[in-house]
């Protein structure tokens, strides 16, 4: 999300923070660490009690377990921050096992000020807090063999959780953790110079490979508690429907059911909720439901009426993000000289592979929720709302998820909402509410569908002398907590994104958008604004190369301005890597490339594309990257191979949501179908610019940049330009 | 409710359960082996793969009546199989898992590919690997981990 820059701007948190330790009755030695400013720099809130182990457990047999201070959902976080950590630390890795933290105040993000993964800004925001985190916990063990040898500090030096003294002694940290527990923490400790990194840098696989590949982790979903209960919901079929009659009788007689009751949903509706002992009765209940929904008075989206409104819309200047220069060329201009291009996107769902799920149990004057969350400060306060509760008296446990996208991030919380109700109901029982995917891919938080609409008149050195640009689609954030921070004059900054703030130097540029109400929760999808704007941006760029007869990267090179730097850096990088196999494309093959940054990343890539079977075939793709000092490689590479695949969701044949009538055409993965291993390149190299600037995020940059290369790819192949997605007819 | 006797990864298991009930929710909820993953309900993601009787089967949409004495081989049980163990090796050496969700999935179904087809080119990848849906898209390491464990199994 663009969140980041916006909220750091806003809230001033400051970044000091201090370390308490104390000794565990096992005799192991465990480091705290609390932030002296809490959200939006509020005047000196009181104390608050943490949980004693916040970060670093050093027990008494050597293991050390580090806190990760937000969800692992396949990002790599928790193999990564433990590294930054145990780096500092002098740590033996092969005894670091890294833990999800629960919902506390003192692992909220140091830079937004809640608890959340979003804005690929976990190793961005975290980094150097981890690293104090871990030479404070090794100055401290040092500290302790020191004052047992009677030597200075400086004289010893730390190796594989063994700390080494001048006269050849040496101690183990397991062995010192309770002596270092008593020593007062340093305020300010000298970090490590980066040459001297251990594991930072180095590939490094992840912590939960094998547990992830037998069967042994357990994700949310894969709770079980004793007595535990589960519930599905039915939902009504258009956004803020109610039951106008509900018949339950044949549902309530099966064996197992527990409960049927109507329940709050999104959008001021009502939704059928039934709880069950099993899975498995729960929706055999939930099929023999009988309701006949109110939906009168409910806003019916239609995407093909969206698609001609919007179309219109964007013919009319927006509220205006960019302004500069003037648009004359464009008034004077021959027309043979614009490009005017009209480029439509669809709805997109997030689909993650674990349905989303959470679990409460309200035990009347507290509860306990273990969900797969990425926003677990604002879930956990939705939870004590629902329940009448104050966050303080709802334990969160952040359970593994699979995959998210955005999608457990939602503003309103409304997944937990639903679990606290039902658990409310159900009080002393644990519930876990389960939505089918079913309910995921009809129950909206959608990437909004988008029009562009883009005038350019061409100068008569192939260059951009004027553009116009107008966006229409719904707002991300308008009614959020979010709203105020990124909605500027009207405009919603993750709606312009990659667009307005383009280092392509044009001159004369209007960037302007216009935000309709339609009865649809939107949300981010990963990468938010750059799905779409890159495509568009990245797609012109290479029509206005092809116009000028020149080779894309070297117009695009020409093309960028001084703070593009980074991104003339990758272009370089993947022109160095990719041309072997460029100049020896098979027969029916072309080339397309892209270059996009993003949350402080910059990416180009370049694709070998045929198509067979109607169908782009990405054979190959090449990327350079440049996201400052790469924590750990492996992982980068990781995210980057494993992110093209993902961005080819916006242009596989059925990656499209849309409505008629209200109704959502789609409900599964046979009707919204993410790529599969045949729709996805066959084979990814990725190229890192070695850098020692500050680590920037590698979640989400790897998404955008991969359609708008195969859509220009395709373009060399068939002379067609691509403006519409999903790409159904080539 | 009717009972029912099934061989989990070697194991005698009883349970007693409605006749409709997918094998995949007598696994995940009677027998609480969780590994075997529920994505999609309709046999169009994969994750919820096992082997019956050897072959990669969606557990999702059979009915526990339909499994009969087939034995049944779970994601927590196919690292006892040679095949098995190099195909899970090969995933962590590999580092494939981003997520993970998918891959007790992919797992399972590259063993039954590697079983069937020790040296397999990326078209019989496509072919028995095309219905395990990543969301996180980690295809090109699972190419590259089936290639390991071919290989190590040679």
């Amino acid at each position: 999300m663009a969140v980041a820059s916006v909220i750091s701007k806003e809230s001033g948190l400051s970044r000091r923070s201090f370390l308490r330790v104390s000794a565990t009755a096992a005799g192991g030695l465990i480091v705290s660490l609390y932030l002296d400013s809490s959200l939006l720099a509020q005047p000196k809130p009181p104390a608050k009690i943490y949980p004693p182990d916040a970060f670093v457990h050093i027990k008494s047999d050597g293991g050390i377990i580090i806190q990760v201070n937000r969800l692992e959902f396949g990002q790599g976080v928790q193999t990564s921050l433990p590294m930054v950590l145990a780096d500092e630390m002098d740590a033996d890795w092969s005894r670091v096992v890294a833990e999800l933290a629960p919902a506390a105040d003192v692992y909220k993000d140091p830079v937004f000020g809640i608890q959340m993964v979003g804005g690929s800004g976990s190793i961005a925001h975290s980094f150097q807090q981890y690293r104090e985190l871990g030479a404070k916990t090794r100055a401290m063990l040092v500290a302790a063999a020191s004052e047992k040898w009677q030597v200075r500090p400086e004289q010893c030096r730390t190796e594989d959780s063994v700390v080494h003294g001048p006269g050849g002694q040496s101690a183990t940290y397991a062995s010192l953790a309770e002596a270092a527990a008593h020593i007062r923490v340093p305020e300010n400790v000298p970090l490590k110079n980066p040459r001297d990194f251990r594991l930072i840098g180095k590939d490094t696989r992840r912590l939960d490979g094998r547990a992830k590949c037998d069967g042994s982790l357990k994700f949310g979903l894969d709770l079980d508690l004793p007595g535990m209960k589960v519930a599905l919901v039915a939902h009504p079929p258009v956004f803020g429907g109610s039951p106008k009659t509900l018949d339950d009788k044949q549902a309530r007689s099966m064996p197992g059911v527990v409960d049927i009751f109507e329940i709050p949903t999104l959008r001021k509706g009502t939704a059928v909720a039934v709880v069950a002992d099993k899975f498995w009765t729960a929706k055999q209940a939930r099929d023999r439901l009988q309701v006949d929904w109110e939906l009168t008075g409910l806003g019916k989206p239609d995407t093909t009426q969206l698609s001609q409104d919007y179309r219109k819309i964007a013919a009319t200047p927006g509220n205006v993000a960019v302004s500069r220069g003037d648009l004359k060329a464009l008034e004077t201009s021959n027309p043979a000289d614009q490009i005017v291009a009209e480029y439509e996107f669809p709805y997109l769902a997030h689909t993650p592979m674990e349905p989303l799920n959470t679990t409460v149990r309200f035990d009347g004057d507290r509860a306990e929720v273990w969900a797969p969350s990425q926003f677990q400060t604002f879930d956990q306060m939705a939870v004590a709302e629902v329940l009448g509760l104050t966050p303080d008296r709802v334990t969160f446990h952040t359970e593994m998820a699979g995959g998210g996208f955005g999608r457990r991030a939602v503003p309103d919380s409304h997944v937990q909402r639903e679990a606290a109700v039902i658990a409310k109901r159900l009080q002393g029982t644990p519930v876990k509410l389960i939505w089918t995917r079913e309910d995921d891919v009809q129950g909206g938080y959608y990437r909004p569908m988008y029009v562009h609409r883009v005038e350019i008149a061409v100068g008569p050195d192939g260059l951009p002398a004027a553009w116009r640009h107008v966006i229409v689609g719904q707002s991300i954030v308008a009614d959020t907590p979010f709203a105020a921070m990124l909605i500027k004059n009207g405009v919603d900054e993750t709606v312009v994104e990659g667009i307005a703030d383009t280092h392509y130097e044009i001159e004369n540029f209007h960037v302007s958008a216009h935000q309709p109400t339609v009865n649809v929760p939107v949300l981010w999808w990963r990468s938010v604004g750059n799905t779409h704007t890159a495509f568009v941006m990245e797609t012109l760029v290479d029509e206005l190369a092809a116009r000028a007869k020149s080779d894309p990267i070297v117009y695009r090179r020409k093309l960028l301005n001084p703070e593009g730097k980074n991104l003339i850096a990758v272009l370089d990088l993947m022109d160095e890597k990719s041309a072997g196999w460029r100049k020896n494309l098979s027969q029916g093959h072309a080339v397309g490339v892209a270059c996009h940054e993003c949350f402080g990343t910059s990416v180009a890539c370049a694709v070998d594309v045929s198509i067979e079977n109607q169908r782009p075939k990405v054979h190959r793709a090449t990327v350079a990257v440049d996201c400052g000092r790469a924590v750990n490689p492996l992982t980068v590479e990781s995210q980057f191979q494993a992110g093209m695949s993902f961005g080819l969701s916006q242009i596989v044949p059925r990656g499209a949501i849309t409505f008629k009538d209200g109704y959502v055409e789609q409900n599964n993965f046979d009707g919204y179908t993410p790529p599969y291993i045949a729709d996805a390149p066959t084979a990814v190299d990725v190229h890192i610019v070695p850098s020692d600037a500050a680590p920037s995020g590698c979640g989400e940059p790897p998404v955008p940049v991969i359609s708008p290369a195969v859509a220009n790819a395709l373009s060399h192949l068939t002379g067609k330009r691509y403006r519409s997605l999903p790409l159904t007819v080539l | 409710m009717q009972t029912y006797k099934l061989t989990v990864n070697g194991q005698s298991k009883e349970v007693n359960v409605d006749p409709s009930t997918p094998l995949l929710w007598v696994l995940r909820e009677e027998l609480k082996m969780t590994g075997t993953k529920y994505g999609c309900g309709i046999s169009a993601c994969g994750a919820c793969t096992v082997h019956l009787a050897g072959i990669a089967t969606r557990s999702c949409v059979v009915p526990i009546s339909l499994v009969g004495g087939r034995p049944i081989v779970t994601i927590e049980g196919i690292g006892e199989d040679r095949a098995g163990r190099a195909v899970q090796d090969a995933w962590v050496s590999e580092d494939v898992v981003q997520c993970g969700y998918c891959q007790s999935g992919q797992i399972m179904a590259a063993v039954a590919l590697l079983k069937s087809i020790p040296k397999p080119t990326d078209a019989n990848i496509e072919a028995s690997m095309g219905g395990n849906l990543c969301r996180c898209g980690t295809y090109v390491r699972i190419r590259k981990a089936i290639m390991t464990a071919s290989q190590k199994l040679a």
